[in-house]
């Protein structure tokens, strides 16, 4: 059994087809790659996989039970969670504290979810922030404390939605660390990105989506050489 | 025992003791309403201030909780339901909350707020025309149960501690932190697995309750109610707001500096204290009382302008920045050895 499924996914905005029946799955222990010229949809993807948008058709099976339909924080529940690529801090609570919030997803003891916290904190590498306000954390740290939130609510499956996006190549490379690492500890990964480099090195599997349709799935070589994925990033003339 | 603990006991004993020594029943009037818009600030602050809900409408709470303990009184259940009362009426104003929220918290942000300013001025039309019930513009009439104000100070000191206790523990505990995560992104809290209509509503209900208590208390205290008064739109819904900001929304200590505000300015601009013998001092005495809406409303600009954050938020915005720009500096380094 697969842990995630998509079969025939489809999201429409009125006249709008932004995601198209949409059918893949995703193995336990994978990092699965997701990427696509902007406005291919991939983020729209994942609020439907999340339960943020209600699907127009289709079905998201998770560890072999329907998941759409459900509210977001009942999808949390079931052990897959997500980053946001547009960051959300919670602006006004500390690193700690926004971790905790996430930690107490399966506890109810604040000793307990300040454990769990600052594991997440210390697997990710922000114990120098610990402390701070998350709105007055620079970029690459926001982005690490979206994944350090994620991580807290032990999840099977993480969504990463360009988690990469505008670091410095010095935060990339630790980001990618970071990345193998969470995989290391048994979660599978779906992951999106625009830095080539850095999806091509960790991802096993990738999947190519245009106009929120799927045109290319296999492993990265496979999919980079595609005719169609080239003519979708570079035009028909490279093709 | 902690540092804060020995200290709240401290207050608490202090302030009991108060009536043993002081029998000026001015002041003891005074330190009644205090405390009462200590409570009424503290209720409010949890939803709006640590939930980020803004509501308008929380004369509502306030008008069922006067109203649930006057009814009972007046249909003679119980001599004592002075004291019980105050129970009832946070209970009935809860489950009124619950109706509201059911309804309102389907919507966000400014649309949530004037929903329930809407539903709030719904339940005063109600109040002004079942008359069977509530009596009407009339309103209801009742002798106070204590003579004393003694009595009184005791029962408004002893439920704004318990309440100032409650809700200290709730934004210690898990309910806390998702309040707070409410509060700052919804839709982030969401996909932490927050539930935001289930704690939004959990939120509601501690606030209506002790906001119901308060209506009840008032009822007690005061002995007259009717719809203008307890369901006023601008002397409750509004003025709790206000009170919560002057002092620090989101804050422990903010509503209890408001209410102090609030009552010593309303005091001074009833009977302003002007030096006898000042020229014209009786016209000017008259321009402060009917214009204290007026000045109350000034103080407000003063202090939004130079406080945002109110008195206590914005003196311990200050402190935690500094702290922070200390901390800063260690932690601003140690991260690129990291890197």
């Amino acid at each position: 059994m697969s842990l995630l499924e998509l079969k025939g996914v489809t999201k429409r905005f009125g006249g709008l087809q932004a995601v198209g029946g949409m059918t893949f799955s995703i193995e336990k222990g994978e990092i699965f790659g997701l990427i696509g010229p902007n406005g291919a949809g991939k983020t729209t993807l994942f609020n439907l996989i999340n339960g943020y948008f209600p699907l127009s058709a289709g079905e998201v099976v998770f560890k072999g039970e329907r998941i759409d339909g459900m509210k977001p924080h009942n999808v949390c529940r079931r052990g897959l969670a997500r980053t946001f690529q547009v960051v959300k801090p919670l602006a006004r609570l500390t690193v700690l504290e926004n971790v905790m919030v996430s930690a107490f997803c399966h506890t109810d003891h604040r000793a307990e979810a300040s454990r769990i916290a600052l594991e997440a904190i210390s697997f990710t590498e922000m114990e120098p922030w610990r402390d701070r306000l998350a709105g007055s954390l620079p970029l690459g740290m926001r982005k690490r404390l979206e994944m350090a939130r994620a991580l807290a609510t032990k999840p099977d499956l993480l969504l990463l939605d360009e988690n990469f996006a505008g670091l410095n190549p010095a935060e990339v490379e630790k980001t990618i660390a970071i990345v193998r690492k969470i995989h290391g500890s048994g979660v599978t990964i779906l992951i999106i990105e625009h830095n080539m480099r850095v999806i091509m090195s960790i991802s096993q599997k990738l999947l190519c989506m245009c106009y929120g349709e799927k045109i290319s799935e296999g492993t990265p070589a496979e999919v980079a050489n595609d005719p169609g994925v080239i003519e979708a990033y570079l035009g028909a003339a490279h093709a | 025992m902690a540092k804060g603990t020995l200290l709240g006991l401290g207050s608490v004993i202090g302030l009991a003791v108060v009536p043993l020594f002081v029998s000026n029943t001015y002041v003891l009037h005074m330190l009644v309403m205090v405390f009462l818009w200590v409570l009424l600030g503290q209720s409010w602050n949890l939803l709006g201030g640590f939930t980020g809900q803004v509501s308008y409408g929380h004369a509502a709470f306030f008008g069922v909780g006067a109203y649930t303990s006057a009814i009972m009184v007046k249909s003679g259940l119980s001599p004592a339901a002075a004291w019980w009362g105050l129970l009832l009426g946070g209970l009935v104003a809860a489950l009124v909350g619950a109706v509201l929220g059911w309804i309102c918290f389907r919507l966000r942000g400014p649309y949530f707020s004037l929903s329930i300013l809407a539903l709030s001025e719904v339940l005063r039309l109600i109040a002004v025309n079942w008359k069977q019930l509530t009596n009407g513009a009339e309103g209801i009439l009742y002798i106070p149960a204590f003579n004393s104000k003694a009595a009184y100070y005791w029962i408004i000191l002893a439920v704004v501690t318990v309440s100032f206790l409650t809700i200290r523990a709730v934004m210690r505990s898990k309910l806390g932190f998702y309040f707070l995560a409410i509060r700052e992104d919804q839709d982030c809290a969401e996909s932490l697995g927050i539930n935001t209509t289930k704690y939004k509503l959990y939120s509601l209900l501690i606030s209506a309750f002790f906001t119901g208590v308060a209506g009840a208390f008032y009822m007690n205290y005061m002995g007259f109610i009717d719809p203008g008064i307890v369901f006023s739109l601008s002397d409750i819904s509004i003025m709790m707001i206000l009170v919560t900001m002057l002092g620090g929304a989101a804050t422990m200590m903010g509503p209890a500096v408001g209410a102090v505000l609030y009552v010593l300015m309303s005091e001074l601009f009833r009977d302003p204290p002007l030096p006898k013998g000042l020229p014209f001092g009786e016209q000017i005495a008259q321009v402060l009382k009917s214009g204290h809406l007026f000045f109350f409303g000034v103080l407000i600009i003063v202090i939004i302008i130079y406080f945002p954050h109110g008195i206590v938020g914005t003196l311990h915005e200050k402190w935690v920045n500094r702290k922070a720009r200390l901390a800063g500096r260690a932690a601003a380094a140690a991260p690129k050895e990291a890197a």
